[in-house]
């Protein structure tokens, strides 16, 4: 019986995190689907994730006197960490762009699939509310407009391999460490707060940035099918906000006033790991800092 | 809570402090210039700032405006 965290660290750890979560969402071809309730596997899974979740929590201070419904999207407008979509905006070059897509793709082709572990653990409105916003992440029952789909149809156009563990190799650990988190908010109940204070922060960092997104493609001449992506972004995700914190953290909090820490815990950590995140992306293009 | 029997709250129509409309269903929204745009989304944010670069539709752009030009 394993009773402490395997040795490995960083990438390693992160890695084999990775691995062991995609066994709940689509598995891997010529690995047993049944290995997904493995005790063993379950054990270092779980190791491994409070190990993940311990570094988290310690990067966190709690914001004194805000209320989240009221001050969530102001406080996450005032976090001005590093941002990508600047510099794709007006200086990135293709290689830089094609690499960005790359190892964003671990997430965007299966985007919005962590949120859906949410929706038996929550009371009636709170539910309606969060199937309102993955009603549209999902295409709004057209698999056309599907947002992981419209990812994968313009990565192919791109000319990129569009399957989801493709790009794992060229993957920074801050992009297997964002991965993890959100597996790790949406697999467990215990931390439904946390998850949904994560979409809120992810949601409310997405409008202004995609339409940044767009035009840096556009000025690179990608086509028009990945372009089409951010631009579906820009207008979808500023409804996408507001629902976020307006009625699902507001319903959540009506009937779980408790969670309001979880809540700001998770917004907080969706924008450090993207801060870290789009340092390390600068740092391996040789680019300065671009700010917020 | 989630009483049976209890009707919850679910307007057509909510306004957002600072930002948007949120329209909840199937409607047409005429612009200034009495041009007609369908909503395509189960719900859809209607700029009130009328600086979007989307217009009729919220692009987020109020988030980077002063206070005073942002909608009540
Ligand atoms: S209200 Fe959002 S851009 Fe005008
Ligand atoms: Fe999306
Ligand atoms: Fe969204």
């Amino acid at each position: 019986m394993l009773t402490t965290a395997p040795t490995a660290v960083g990438d390693d750890a992160a890695l084999a995190l990775w691995v062991l979560h995609e066994l709940h969402y689509r598995g891997f071809a010529g690995v047993d689907d049944g290995l997904e309730w493995e005790p063993t596997l379950l054990q270092v899974r779980g190791l491994l994730e409070a190990d993940l979740e311990r570094r988290l929590r310690g990067r966190w201070t709690p914001p004194q006197g805000l209320s989240f419904v009221d001050d969530a999207l102001e406080w996450i407008d005032g976090q001005d960490g590093v941002s990508l979509a600047r510099h794709v905006h007006r200086d990135a070059d293709r290689d830089q762009v094609l690499d960005l897509l790359r190892v964003r793709s671990l997430y965007h082709l299966k985007e919005s699939d962590p949120v859906s572990w949410l929706v038996p653990r929550l009371g009636v409105p709170a539910k309606a509310a969060l199937m309102e916003l993955q009603f549209d992440e999902y295409g709004n029952g057209d698999p056309n407009r599907l947002h992981h789909h419209l990812f994968a149809t313009g990565m192919a156009a791109a000319g990129l391999e569009p399957s989801y563990d493709a790009h794992v190799d060229v993957v920074p650990l801050e992009v297997l460490e964002q991965n993890n988190t959100l597996s790790l908010f949406g697999l467990h109940r215990r931390l439904r707060g946390a998850a949904l204070g994560h979409l809120a922060a992810f949601e409310a960092t997405s409008s202004l940035p995609s339409r940044r997104m767009a035009e840096g493609l556009k000025r690179l001449d990608l086509p028009p099918e990945i372009i089409a992506y951010y631009a579906e972004h820009v207008e979808a995700d500023a409804v996408h906000e507001q629902l976020a914190v307006r009625t699902i953290a507001a319903a959540l909090l009506d009937e779980e006033p408790d969670l309001e820490a979880d809540l700001w815990f998770g917004a907080f950590t969706c924008l450090d790991l993207e801060d870290r995140f789009a340092r390390r992306m600068l740092d391996r293009w040789g680019v300065g800092e671009v700010a917020a | 809570m989630s009483e049976p029997g209890v009707a919850f709250e679910h307007p057509d129509v909510v306004l957002c402090p600072g930002g948007p409309m949120l329209l909840r269903g199937r409607h047409t929204v005429e612009d200034a210039d009495g041009v007609p745009h369908e909503t395509t989304r189960p719900v859809t944010a209607v700029c009130r700032c009328e600086r979007s670069a989307s217009f009729p539709w919220c692009d987020g752009t109020h988030k980077v405006l002063p206070p005073k030009l942002r909608p009540a």
